[in-house]
């Protein structure tokens, strides 16, 4: 029997309403179903089951506040032994949320987990209260406040006696009021950059690549296409990147307690800028299986689902690799800042007009310089500058990238 | 189809395309992209859906002609 326990979907979450059941006990599940929905500081995200089973126990009700690592639910797993081995105990004890998942499967979901959870304790001491025992009953439009001020209920209800409402809210402003308050994303942001800048020691390298062969072959492929079926520079940029990455894969993968661990899936954590403020950067999973017309399709798709809120767990736990391309506001280099424990950050600068000198003669060409930041405890500059040169080379034959 | 039903039209796809703008702030000449946060993703969607509502289909190289709201309205109205 395992624990279903409420993930950390970010290093911002300390807690999360869970709104809905996708499931009854008794059901059957398959593992990466989605069995439940959460409303997050990021909005409302589908969680995944992590094994094969069946749901034994709901322990939780909807709506309810639970704080990360709460269990929701039993499932009883498929090959179910009578008694639990003493490995998978200790495994337990070290991953919050994803019990009894095989070892081999996406290491990234540990790290996370494990490097989140000395701050959360930190900075919820009504952790233990506020768990699924207690329900924290709050207005709709005291939640609505809260989530636009940024202000954790589950802290706000033990002070409070019965529901919250939007006096509560403002109480605590008022309080509050020589300290600006910080969004919930605006606080996972500055978490999580501060514990790369402290521990992560960046290399950085650039490269100025010609981008008229890519570009020409593209203008040239949805001129031929219907307006719905064009494929965008950005989709083109994240296939090349994949196949580099394919030929370079150190930079895919994890640096956890001392190992680098590689990633056979290929999921860039792309940098979604949002219209209200603040950035995402869920995964595009398994890229490595998709051709150039699938990876437009699933960026479309992605960026589609992350303005509307309707991530899925695997998509902001999973990535591998993270590529920011800030080429639409006109700056020519990012250098970017690696989201632990990723070991790589891909920036992508806006192509510009440049003179361009090949075969002793001086031209204008479409140029892009494109970046990386590596983690220099898991690669070298070596193997970055190996990365740079291959993405340069993917990006003069596009036809190949099809 | 008048310019004002156009331009009713092209706000109304912007406005699907991106609900966190305020319908004041789509200023008749500013680039759209660069004034409202339309990235080249959103672009394309509000041009695939203006093809699908006024039947007119822009081609790439025509992106320099659609910067604006008052450039899209004349080059719809030409096409129309």
């Amino acid at each position: 029997m395992s624990e279903f326990k409420m993930p950390s979907l970010g290093a911002d979450m300390e807690s999360a309403v869970l709104m809905e059941w996708r499931i009854k006990e008794g059901d059957t599940v398959t593992k990466g179903q989605v069995i439940a929905e959460v409303e997050t500081s990021k909005g409302v995200i589908e969680i995944e089951v992590f094994e094969d089973g069946t749901v034994e126990k709901i322990l939780v009700q909807e709506e309810t506040e639970c704080a990360v690592g709460t269990p929701l639910a039993l499932i009883r797993s498929k090959s179910e032994e009578p008694e639990e081995l003493p490995e998978k105990e200790f495994i337990s004890s070290k991953i919050e949320s994803s019990i009894s998942q095989p070892k081999t499967d996406t290491p990234m979901q540990e790290p996370e987990q494990a490097a989140i959870k000395p701050t959360r304790e930190e900075e919820l001491p009504v952790q233990e209260e506020s768990s699924s025992e207690t329900r924290v009953k709050v207005s709709p439009a005291a939640r609505k406040k809260a989530q636009e001020m940024g202000i954790d209920l589950s802290v706000l209800a033990s002070r409070s006696e019965g529901a919250i409402q939007l006096k509560n809210l403002e109480t605590s402003v008022a309080a509050k009021e020589k300290a600006p308050l910080l969004s919930g994303m605006r606080q996972a942001i500055a978490k999580a950059m501060s514990r790369s800048n402290t521990e992560i020691p960046h290399y950085y390298l650039s490269i100025p690549i010609n981008m008229t062969p890519a570009l020409t072959w593209l203008g040239e492929l949805n001129a031929k296409r219907s307006i719905d079926k064009r494929i965008l520079p950005a989709a083109l940029l994240i296939r090349a990147v994949v196949r580099a990455l394919e030929e370079v894969p150190e930079l895919n993968g994890y640096w956890q307690n001392y190992n680098h661990l590689l990633s056979k899936s290929i999921n860039p954590g792309i940098a979604i800028a949002l219209r209200k403020g603040g950035l995402i950067t869920p995964a595009l999973l398994n890229t490595q299986e998709m051709s150039l017309d699938q990876t437009m399709q699933a960026l479309d798709d992605l960026i589609t689902r992350t303005r509307a809120n309707k991530l899925r767990s695997s998509e902001m736990t999973q990535q591998t690799i993270t590529i920011t391309n800030l080429g639409d506001l006109g700056v020519e280099r990012v250098y970017g800042v690696i989201y632990p424990p990723q070991v790589a950050i891909i920036g992508l600068g806006r192509i510009t007009d440049s003179p361009w000198a090949e075969n002793d003669a001086l031209s204008v060409r479409k140029v892009m310089q494109a970046t990386l930041a590596g983690d220099h405890r898991a690669t070298d500059g070596r193997t970055g500058a190996l990365f740079l040169d291959t993405l340069n080379q993917i990006l003069q034959k596009p036809e190949e990238l099809l | 189809m008048t310019n004002e039903q156009i331009k009713a039209t092209i706000i109304k796809e912007i406005l699907t395309v991106a609900p966190e703008i305020q319908k004041e702030e789509i200023q008749p000449n500013a680039n759209i992209q660069r004034s409202l946060e339309i990235d080249s993703f959103d672009f394309l969607k509000i041009l695939t859906a203006l093809h699908k509502e006024l039947g007119v289909e822009v081609p790439e190289a025509d992106y320099a002609k659609v910067d604006t709201l008052d450039h899209m309205v004349n080059y719809f109205s030409q096409r129309l």
